[in-house]
């Protein structure tokens, strides 16, 4: 990240305990003298990024990560990020991408640094599907046995685990979001020829069953064979997603826009676990991309886009939801208040994905009103 | 440029919204980025407050850039004023707001609020946290307090306490308690739970009780120049401390300084034989400037340890950190780069670290206890139970914390006596820490780059690393590179026994 104190600070809050595990990550911290002229600052980076590749020398692919005082000042990242790649080829590939917050809103940092790889992959006309979003390996691995056992072999999982490993996009690369908020991601695979396949998102028995039958579909694989795929996982999940939600059946629950995970979780919510939705709040909505999901929960919640965060309080106190979801800066003052939360930036982190996942997916949703129920000493001060 | 994963301190407009939080009826206008608003969860989750953070943040976006962000502005104060109805409007901007060059403090003038407004500069790219906390209270205190008549009885205000400081919320009890059994009553204390009424009364009190100095000097002094008050400069954490600052107020009261006893059970549990092990114990002290020189203190004069390095992150405190290491005979580390402060203590292989989160987390990679003693701290650091630094009860706390860590004193002549037995193998650490045991690979070989690269081609015939093992774990690390920087200057490939006690020998002062 090429930003300020803030920046550093910033991820130090949010990654907690990870910060101290070595991770691969680190703010360049602008300071006054880098302010005072551009090619100064230029030079410091060069200065910068040769020092950490000299000791991290396993780093493979380098981000240079704009933020608002890079963005303000105009540092060029996109013509620094060539240059270095040029200097460090082909041991180092350095790949520029924004994540500030005057542009980007939590998981667009995840787009915007998957669009800018798609961008630098090669061409490729062979046959493939292409799944976008970065899962945990383990959900990864139950997705890619399902598509083999219904006879998809070639598939390219971006990004992947390992930079530099092959892989390249044409016109008969076919590709499906496992995640909704990769909407430039998206565009740039359409603009690199590929072709999209839409479906609600892969949450919950239903979700992941629409997901992998829009896939089936595209690439002919038998009905009886989807169904011979699909139907143990698929029961499974209906059982386990059942017991989870009898404690959320007929409760009403507000979505303070935080990820873009919003919409196709409330339809989860709302079609298998019976929950009534009040306001569904995204930061972004990308109709090609959540549009399948909408279509099933547009006639009964409220949709907002963006955000003013005092009025969104004034509504929910006014509509007074079983359980809100929001993020760690309005959790617990809500708590207080005597509302039941879910934290949402967990969401982004746990496996939640397809049929294994499901009653994980709906248990996020319960404990907070479970534990509320549980208690008995009173929670506000 | 630099480059950082840790941060000791956040950026200044952190420190303005510690002060902001810590008041009441008072509002901070924030022009930032939409991104800036993760500060609130460091006060709603870390601190576990009940109430947002009274910030608004303007939340400017790319397309707002241009002549719109003076506007968006403007709108953010009148909405947050009419929203909040605050008796003070602080306004600042953050690091991305200070290049776009609205005036904050201008345009919030130009609005004619029916309430004073405090502009704030915090210079993002030069300065951090405790600056911010200090300069915005000092605006503060510039702003609104004005020479009032002093109260009848003697009163004093407390200092420098603030949200998200470390135990400031038990301090305040803990000397409030000290202070009225002296016979002094406690006029404001501010920034934590002042009101701006209360800000304006401030020199109703006959002096001042500087609590922190990294939050809360300049408006001292400040107060000692405007209102006659002058201020107490001993940070009373520790037992010698607290006498010491209970006699700097009688003197300031003008009452004589008679024998003041401290009710705390440090002196005697320190002086008890159960902590005789405790004697001479390697102890490496980092942190704010603070925290710092009051435990280093303690740790030499009640408890006993040896210090073996001291150091702090804010360049605030360096002159006096220096002043105090020498005394010690060392030198201090002022740094605000974790690494230095890692490579110190592999260095140095204490047998005990006081220090922040990051030092925690060095001592666990290193398998060196440590106990926390300063900010920054994570959630477990702002207890439930009552827990002070300062005054009596503040020593009793820190003597369990510091010895806690510890492996307990027969407990480690057992480790020593039966090490080869399974039962009282060294590598499983401090018997009440099960999930804290050092991993003993990485004791050995600390992944710093020190000395072990030197030694890398140095190999060690297995009598003298059976040898080796027989030393105490908390001094093996610095054994080891010892004899392989020593085998290595004189050419000697092979470490036998005879090696390590040769270059046990050498080091030996």
């Amino acid at each position: 990240m090429v930003g300020s104190r803030t920046c550093a600070h910033l991820l130090q809050s949010a990654a907690g305990v990870m910060i101290f595990a070595e991770p691969r990550f680190a703010t360049a911290i602008l300071e006054e003298t880098d302010l005072a002229g551009m090619a100064d600052a230029h030079q410091e980076l060069e200065r910068v990024v040769s020092d950490l590749l000299s000791r991290r020398p396993d780093i493979k692919r380098l981000f240079l990560v704009g933020s608002c005082p890079s963005e303000v000042i105009k540092l060029d990242l996109a013509t620094m990020a060539k240059k270095l790649s040029k200097k460090y080829y082909p041991s180092v590939n350095v790949v520029n991408f924004s994540g500030s917050g005057i542009e980007t809103t939590f998981t667009q940092g995840e787009d915007a640094c998957l669009e800018a790889v798609i961008r630098d992959l090669p061409n490729d006309d062979k046959t493939q599907l292409a799944v976008l979003g970065a899962l945990p390996d383990v959900v990864q691995d139950q997705m890619l046995r399902l598509l083999t056992d219904m006879g998809i072999e070639d598939v390219l999982v971006l990004p992947q685990q390992t930079a530099g490993a092959p892989a390249g996009v044409g016109k008969n690369t076919h590709f499906i979001c496992a995640q909704p908020f990769l909407g430039a991601a998206y565009d740039e695979m359409v603009r690199r020829g590929a072709n999209a396949i839409h479906a609600p998102f892969p949450f919950g028995a239903n979700g992941t069953t629409e997901w992998l039958a829009a896939i089936a579909k595209r690439f002919g694989v038998e009905q009886d064979k989807f169904d011979a795929v699909t139907a143990g996982p698929k029961a499974r999940a209906e059982r386990a997603i059942a017991k989870v939600s009898e404690t959320l059946t007929g409760r009403s629950i507000f979505f303070f826009p935080d990820s873009q995970l919003e919409v196709p979780l409330a339809r989860f919510l709302s079609d298998e676990c019976g929950m009534k939705l009040t306001e569904v709040g995204s930061p972004y909505i990308h109709r090609a991309l959540v549009g399948e999901d909408l279509k099933l929960i547009e006639h009964n919640a409220v949709i907002s886009e963006g955000q003013d965060v005092e009025k969104q309080l004034d509504r929910v106190t006014a509509c007074n939801p079983d359980l809100t979801v929001c993020g760690l800066g309005l959790a617990n003052p809500l708590e207080a208040q005597g509302f039941s939360t879910k934290w949402a930036i967990e969401l982004v982190f746990s496996p939640i994905h397809f049929y294994e996942q499901a009653a994980d997916l709906a248990g996020l949703f319960a404990r907070p009103i479970v534990r509320s129920d549980l208690l008995n000493v009173g929670g506000a001060i | 440029m630099k480059l950082s994963v840790w941060t000791y301190e956040g950026p200044p407009h952190v420190g303005a919204i510690r002060v902001a939080t810590g008041m009441k009826k008072v509002h901070l206008v924030l022009h930032a980025p939409q991104g800036d608003t993760y500060a609130d969860l460091l006060f709603t989750m870390i601190e576990r407050r009940n109430h947002r953070p009274p910030v608004t943040y303007t939340t400017f976006q790319a397309r707002d850039l241009g002549s719109d962000t003076a506007t968006l502005f403007k709108d953010a104060c009148l909405e947050a004023y009419e929203r909040f109805k605050p008796d003070l409007l602080l306004v600042g901007a953050s690091c991305t707001a200070e290049l776009i060059q609205d005036d904050p403090g201008g345009l919030a003038e130009a609005l004619g609020l029916p309430v004073p407004v405090v502009a704030l500069e915090l210079p993002s790219y030069q300065r951090k946290e405790n600056f911010g906390a200090d300069e915005t209270f000092y605006q503060i205190v510039r702003k609104l307090a004005h020479p009032v008549e002093r109260s009848s009885e003697i009163t004093c205000n407390l200092i420098g306490p603030t949200a998200l400081g470390f135990r400031h919320r038990d301090d305040i009890v803990e000397i409030t308690k000290l202070l009225n059994e002296v016979g002094v009553q406690v006029n404001v204390c501010a920034p934590m739970h002042a009101t701006p009424d209360d800000i304006t009364n401030l020199g109703r009190a006959h002096f001042n009780v500087l609590m922190y100095p990294e939050t809360g000097e300049t408006a001292c002094r400040h107060m000692e120049r405007t209102l006659g008050l002058p201020f107490t400069k001993t940070v009373p954490i520790g037992v010698s401390a607290t006498k010491e600052f209970v006699e700097e107020v009688l003197g300031i009261i003008g009452r004589s300084a008679g024998e003041s006893s401290i009710a705390s059970r440090l002196p005697w549990y320190s002086a008890s034989v159960d902590s005789t092990y405790l004697t001479g114990k390697r102890v490496f002290i980092f942190g704010d400037g603070s925290h710092v020189m009051t435990a280093a203190r303690i740790a030499k004069e009640e408890i006993g340890f040896d210090v073996v390095g001291v150091g702090c992150y804010n360049r605030e405190m360096a002159r006096p950190v220096r002043a105090m290491a020498k005394e010690f005979g060392l030198d201090a580390l002022i740094t605000e780069d974790y690494l230095e402060v890692e490579a110190a203590i592999a260095d140095l292989s204490p047998e005990l670290i006081l220090g922040t989160q990051m030092e925690r987390h060095i001592g666990k990679r290193l398998g060196i206890p440590c106990a926390v003693i300063s900010a920054p701290v994570h959630v477990q650091d702002f207890p439930a139970r009552y827990s002070p630094q300062m005054g009596a009860e503040g020593a009793n706390v820190i003597f369990d914390t510091w010895v806690h860590p510890l492996v307990m004193g027969l407990e480690e002549h057992l480790l020593t006596m039966f090490r080869e037995d399974f039962e009282f193998s060294d590598t499983a650490g401090p018997s009440h820490h099960a999930a804290h045991s050092p991993n003993q690979e990485i004791v050995d070989q600390p992944a710093s780059v020190t000395a072990s690269d030197q030694g890398a081609n140095v190999i060690w015939l297995s009598d003298a690393e059976k040898e080796l093992r027989k030393i105490p774990f908390f001094v093996r690390g610095k054994a080891r590179r010892n004899t392989e920087k020593y085998a290595t200057d004189r050419g000697v490939a092979q470490i036998s026994i005879e090696t390590l006690y040769e270059a046990k020998a050498h080091y030996a002062r």
